[in-house]
């Protein structure tokens, strides 16, 4: 009954979806108070329809519903209850349920924290983003319903989640990403409403930044959560592979970032307005793109759901109708959008454009790189792929701009700035850059090109970041209340620059410093790595809940004294005969060591795969700091000040709002 | 006015100039880091180049994973049922790597017959096979094991 139920539910959210596109359209054209209304509610009803139909799958899950096609091929009477749940969101359709889930969640987020916005550009948001929940129901409805069943003849157990996905990792990464990806709906609607209504005042960049920020952040967290899963638990040591998949959520997010860039220029100076727009649209269009790279399975990936070509099929037609209207809308209506403020050549302006134009260009290389394959296929019929020395190279070379215009741009004035006192400020800074990176790199064991590079961008960036401190603080009569005096905002920036730097570090320093090998060890033996010993002195075969493990216990010793006792796995899980390798790391916020292992060789010896891992943890710490900023921006008074400022005078502003709109 | 505007076209035009740099040396370096994918019969026809990262891609072969005495040196041989290659690798294999199952390995081709790998690529989910082994199977081999015969 409980999977019909959440059928059923399902149906129902997609006819009030149907309503909800087509009647927010109409009642915002003759500003009919009662549909305008109507489509808040219907905007909260979907939500709370989809969330039932949600936990109607989930309790599938709970009580082993073999009879549910999606519950036996991807649970087991034996996986344990946390993973029963989260197994829910382990594989296409369910996946696909949560992102419906989201999408509605954000719909309703837009219906209940909106009071202040102009009613008919918020039912005119609430459309659109109606029209997007049409398709993905559709899509969940008609080419991956969760709650088929496989009746008559019903499994007695399951054949049970991808073991790969029994684990923490799946329980956060998925709903995170997803919150991202799907987010940038929230800005998108914003954009297409606009548009339609002719007049995209800076109102509209005021309301669209902190939705795109909260996006964001959840996008930012989300990859930095699949790149540490993938770090740890696919025992290569790697924490990006520049796979399709990755590339799929990647883009987003740069867009995103230039987008949150772009929309602060916009707001504060009513400039590049109809950029901002197209930027907009087509971050969300990168994020139905990477729906469709991952749902199709067209790309060769670790990531790729068993694939259907009608689903492929489906999504690309939807991302086509979406990207192509959104697109005539845009054609049709930019041209209504008057870009204001003049600014000189040394600017904020123009350090922003340089900013997006670079962003834009990274975008469009991971997304070119990323669809290449497809595109080469299509013409020649070759199968080929992209390597990543080809990603790494270029971003790199991408990057370096980037990183050296960021202090300056979050630094210089808007409009104006004269360019040679500004600079000179800059010297010892970038001098001392140069010598502390030299230093760590010497200590790091050797002088790398690139390593140099990379190590004094990202300390120049800290550099920045500690300079806007201080010449805010030079500005009032004391240090402290100088300090006082920057805005939270401000604060967001600051913080989420140094994550960017400490990324940058992590990334650099892990990539050139990493020490991996593969040995062959015997119980009792010590085998040298580099400047570590590597005792191998116990082994032990236990028996987990549903797979049993073959672990080795592994003594680390850096000359003579003990570091760590890792506890390596291999595990043969009991449904699938599947055999995973479960790493043991050593973890560090300088160094990991991470050993894995390998096989079973002839003599009783192992071959197992030891690593050495400088500043990796840097790499996540930095997306750690970047979200922290995200979220102090986000938490700007002027945001809450303004609502409260709204509320009381309320009745005049909307009516004012109203009158001015149309 | 005038000095403005003129400022102004100068910056569009240095933009739209980097820009375009900046798409070529893109466009350049892709196309020197495209991996070619060759199934075995290819192989054996010529058709894939010497000393050039490629990818190869079929089924391994039954009976054919030998180990060196030392334990890390890996050999197998993929197959698309219609001819074989021999394929040399350094390294811990991917957990799914099995006799009979797909899998893709990148590197170079010493010679006609002897490929080394410098990568291996076993899918992480048993039921999946990499599009290009499938197709290559159907193009040269009996249909490939389907999806569905793992249940």
């Amino acid at each position: 009954m409980i999977p019909e139920l959440g059928n059923f539910l399902l149906i129902m959210a997609f006819i009030n979806a149907i309503f909800l596109g087509v009647l927010s359209f109409i009642g915002a054209h003759y500003q009919h108070q009662g549909l305008m209304q109507f489509s808040k509610r219907a905007s909260i009803s979907i939500f709370a329809l989809i969330l039932a139909s949600f936990v109607c799958l989930t309790i599938s899950f709970i009580n082993n519903d073999f009879s549910v096609a999606y519950v036996a091929n991807h649970s087991n009477t034996q996986l344990p209850i946390h993973y029963r749940i989260s197994a829910v969101w382990g594989a296409h359709e369910g996946s696909l349920l949560l992102w419906v889930l989201i999408l509605t969640g954000w719909m309703a987020a837009v219906a209940l924290f909106s009071k202040s916005l102009p009613k008919p550009l918020i039912t005119r948001v609430l459309g659109v983003m109606g029209f997007i929940a049409i398709g993905f129901i559709a899509f969940t409805l008609f080419t991956s319903n969760p709650f088929d069943r496989v009746l008559p003849f019903i499994p007695i157990d399951g054949s049970d989640l991808n073991p790969l996905l029994q684990d923490f990792g799946l329980i956060v990464h998925p709903p995170m990403l997803y919150m991202g990806y799907v987010g940038f709906s929230v800005v998108f609607a914003f954009a297409i409403a606009g548009l339609l209504q002719g007049d995209l005042d800076h109102h509209w960049a005021r309301w669209s930044r902190p939705w795109t920020t909260v996006a964001w952040i959840f996008m930012s967290l989300g990859i930095a959560l699949g790149s540490w899963w993938a770090y740890y638990e696919l025992g290569w040591g790697g924490w990006w592979f520049w796979d399709p998949v990755e590339n799929a959520s990647f883009m987003p997010w740069l867009a995103g970032t230039a987008l949150i860039h772009s929309l602060a220029a916009t707001e504060k100076r009513g400039v590049f307005k109809s950029w901002t727009v197209l930027l907009a649209i087509l971050t969300f269009s990168l994020s139905l793109l990477g729906t469709f790279l991952v749902r199709s399975g067209v790309l060769t990936s670790v990531h790729s759901f068993a694939n259907d070509p009608v689903r492929g099929r489906f999504i690309l037609v939807f991302l086509g109708i979406v990207v192509g209207a959104s697109l005539l809308i845009y054609a049709i209506q930019s041209s209504k959008i008057r870009s204001k403020a003049n600014f000189g050549l040394f600017s904020r302006e123009t350090a922003l454009l340089f900013n997006n134009a670079l962003l834009a260009v990274v975008t469009f290389m991971v997304l070119l790189g990323t669809l290449h394959p497809l595109i080469q296929e299509a013409f020649t019929g070759d199968k080929s792929s992209v390597g990543p020395p080809y990603f790494n190279l270029m971003f790199s070379i991408f990057m370096i701009p980037i990183l050296i215009l960021m202090p300056i741009g979050q630094q210089i004035n808007w409009k104006q700035e004269s360019m040679k006192p500004m600079l000179t400020k800059y010297w010892l800074w970038a001098i001392s850059s140069i010598l502390i990176a030299l230093a760590v790199v010497i200590i790091m064991g050797g002088i790398e090109p690139m390593a140099l590079v990379g190590t004094t961008l990202g300390l120049w960036v800290l550099a920045g970041c500690a300079k806007y401190v201080l010449a805010q603080a030079s500005k009032s009569t004391s240090f402290t209340i100088g300090v006082k005096k920057i805005s939270r905002s401000y604060w967001g920036m600051l913080v989420a620059h140094l994550g960017v730097a400490v990324t940058v570090l992590g990334v650099v320093l892990t990539s050139y410093y990493s020490i991996e090998e593969n040995i062959k060890i015997s119980q009792g033996e010590t085998v040298q790595v580099e400047d570590l010993d590597v005792e191998f002195y116990d082994f032990k075969n236990t028996e987990g809940p549903n797979y049993i493990s073959s672990a080795g216990s592994f003594r680390i010793y850096s000359e003579g004294e003990l570091i760590t006792d890792l506890h390596p796995e291999k595990r043969k899980y009991n449904a699938s005969k599947m055999v995973m390798t479960e790493a043991d790391i050593d973890a560090g916020l300088f160094r990991d060591i991470y050993v894995v292992m390998g096989e079973p060789l002839d003599d009783g010896a192992w071959a197992i795969s030891v690593y050495y891992k400088p500043f990796v943890r840097w790499i996540w710490l930095g997306s750690i700091f970047m979200a922290l900023g995200g979220l102090l921006a986000v938490s700007d008074k002027r945001y809450r000040q303004r609502r409260r400022e709204k509320k009381l005078t309320k009745s005049e502003t909307t009516s004012v709002v109203e009158s001015s709109g149309e | 006015m005038k000095a403005h505007r003129r400022n102004k076209l100068f910056a569009i035009i240095g933009g739209l100039a980097l820009l375009s740099a900046a798409v070529g040396l893109i466009l350049y370096a892709l196309s020197s880091n495209i991996n070619h994918f060759y199934p075995p019969t290819e192989v054996s026809q010529g058709k894939a180049p010497l000393n050039k990262t490629i990818r190869v891609g079929g089924l391994v072969a039954y009976n054919s994973v030998k180990r060196a005495a030392d334990g890390l040196d890996v050999e197998f041989t993929v197959t698309d049922n219609q001819n074989s290659l021999r394929v040399q690798y350094h390294g811990i294999l991917p957990d799914l790597f099995k006799e009979g199952q797909g899998v893709i390995a990148e590197g170079q081709l010493v010679s006609k017959t002897e490929f080394v790998a410098s990568k291996v690529l076993a899918k992480h989910d048993e039921k999946y096979m990499p599009p290009e082994v499938e197709q290559s199977l159907e193009k040269y081999g009996h249909p490939g094991k389907s999806k569905s015969s793992e249940y």
